[in-house]
């Protein structure tokens, strides 16, 4: 196939509120700029187009980076990484995609975690719910149960019924007291706290249960009903569908491949990076939810600094942006001390529950290895085409190997890609890269 | 007004607004699984945001397609093996 290759000052890769802060940035100092997301639409997760609905923030944004000449990638995924180079593929075949410099917006995915029957068809990611929803799955009449932690399953549940589904209650894991804790500190960032108000206004007749959880999902072929643990009562519940999110992990892999170094103090690794969103690779910035979960607000500030810092250095960063930048990540703290709880809290799961669903690999079968490495070269858990996203962040969550996570060694493709993307990728020479 | 498009899941069409995924295509055609998994479990979409890849399928004649990440054209054939 014919290569393609574009170069640009500033690559932003990932069109959610970080990517396209990012990009506006860097185009407001006149630089080339490219802008790349593996979905059609931008908006990210969070502002994701909602089929039938009004547009999103993310329309006009893009629609105004278009026009000042930011060149729109959409349905562009990348496969693998150099130094100065990315390789992509999108609809149309290979891209090269060459920069000066690369923000990495790359965003979060959701972490879900295994109980008997999630396998079935009806059990989606909470957030995943939401974002089916607004794909246009239709929710007309649907039983749904929302299930997990944070305040992510409040919008999720409002989404859904938005689209017409019957919420029949939303299972939080988190005990009561810790909830109040949290609400308590939330007149510091008075956006956040008209947001929640509004969200559980809306909600009031659904049903929601504290120290609550998702046991099993019963069903032949697709849920039929699910068993829930509510403080110390187990209850079965009938309904057509369970969404269930335990919220969000940083998506780290093309930072990772690309050498920057990740921050590992949490559970789940972030891109480390420095106050003007600088990772430890030189060019190479990274911003929003890829550096640790903190929302929205951080993801447009960090997004902002990045695009500045990537097109025209750190002295073009408006001072401004930093203080709130700093005051929207002490949000993200306080989410996290009150919704991230010890790796102990976990209950038992049934040996023969599947943990890798790419491969079809039970629990029991990762008995005896200490790493995830180790366990994926026995048993293929981890080997499939999600290539270990779900697996893996499930069983760091579970803390169920002893040994510490890999920091390293991630190995292209970074997703599954056509033969002749990949076959591109072993031409002689790199025209996009720089010197 | 919403723009509608037809395709067609495992040989039936359907009618969906445009815009929406594949996989909203396939649910609107009352399929409920996308792929069998190795062994031999129905599945469907799990994550919606083209992580999880429970939702592969067969556009076009392509096949291993993301449902969820992939939005319908006029005319699409979709092949499901759920």
């Amino acid at each position: 196939m014919a290569e393609r290759t574009r170069d640009y000052d500033v690559l932003v890769v990932g069109a959610g509120p970080a990517g396209l802060a990012a990009a506006r940035a860097a185009r407001s100092h006149g630089a080339r700029v490219g802008l790349l997301d593996a979905q059609a639409t931008a908006g990210g997760q969070v502002w994701r187009r909602d089929v039938g609905h009004p547009p999103t923030p993310a329309a006009g944004r893009l629609a105004a980076l278009i026009s000042s000449g930011v060149d729109w990638h959409a349905q562009t995924q990348v496969v693998d990484a150099a130094s100065g180079c990315l390789l992509a593929e999108d609809p149309a075949g290979a891209l090269r995609l060459g920069y000066r410099t690369l923000v990495l917006a790359t965003g979060a995915r959701e972490l879900m975690l295994p109980f008997p029957g999630w396998t079935l068809p009806g059990v989606t990611g909470a957030g995943g719910a939401q974002a089916l929803a607004k794909q246009g799955v239709p929710q007309g009449g649907r039983r749904l149960l929302v299930a997990g932690r944070g305040p992510l399953l409040l919008a999720a549940a409002d989404t859904l019924r938005r689209h017409g589904a019957q919420v029949i209650g939303i299972c939080e894991r988190t005990p009561m007291e810790r909830l109040w804790r949290f609400a308590a500190g939330l007149p510091r960032w008075p956006g956040k706290l008209a947001q929640g108000t509004a969200l559980r206004l809306r909600l009031a007749r659904v049903p929601y249960w504290s120290d609550s959880e998702v046991l099993a999902v019963q069903g032949a072929d697709r849920v039929e009903a699910v068993d829930i643990r509510r403080g110390r009562e187990r209850m079965r519940l009938a309904c057509d569908g369970v969404a269930v999110g335990y919220g969000l992990v940083p998506n780290v892999e093309l930072a990772q491949s690309l050498g920057c170094l990740l921050d590992m103090r949490s559970r789940h690794p972030h891109v480390s990076v420095d106050a003007n969103q600088r990772t430890s690779v030189a060019g190479i910035f990274a911003a929003g939810e890829a550096c640790g979960i903190g929302g929205r607000d951080t993801a447009l500030l960090e997004g902002a600094i990045a695009g500045h810092a990537a097109a025209a250095g750190e002295a073009a960063i408006p001072a401004r942006l930093r203080g709130r930048q700093r005051h929207a990540r002490l949000f993200a703290a306080w989410l996290r001390r009150h919704f991230e709880p010890g790796v102990d809290a976990w209950p038992p799961i049934p040996g023969d529950t599947l943990v890798c669903r790419c491969e079809d690999v039970a629990l029991s079968e990762l008995d005896g290895f200490t790493d995830l490495r180790d366990a994926k070269l026995a048993t293929r858990c981890g080997m499939g085409a999600c290539q270990g996203r779900i697996c893996g962040s499930a069983l760091t969550e579970l803390g169920v190997f002893a040994g510490p996570a890999a920091t390293s060694g991630r190995r292209p493709p970074l997703f599954p890609a056509r033969i002749d993307t990949l076959a591109d990728s072993f031409a002689p020479t790199q025209p996009g890269a720089s010197p | 007004m919403n723009i509608h498009v037809r395709v067609r899941v495992n040989g039936r069409p359907v009618t969906v607004v445009a815009g929406s995924s594949v996989a909203a295509a396939i649910a609107a055609a009352g399929v409920v699984g996308s792929r069998r998994s190795v062994g031999g479990q129905s599945r469907a979409p799990l994550c919606g945001m083209g992580v999880c890849f429970e939702c592969r399928v067969r556009i076009d004649g392509v096949g291993q397609q993301r449902a969820c990440m992939t939005p319908v054209r006029d005319g699409m054939s979709v092949d499901t093996d759920g």
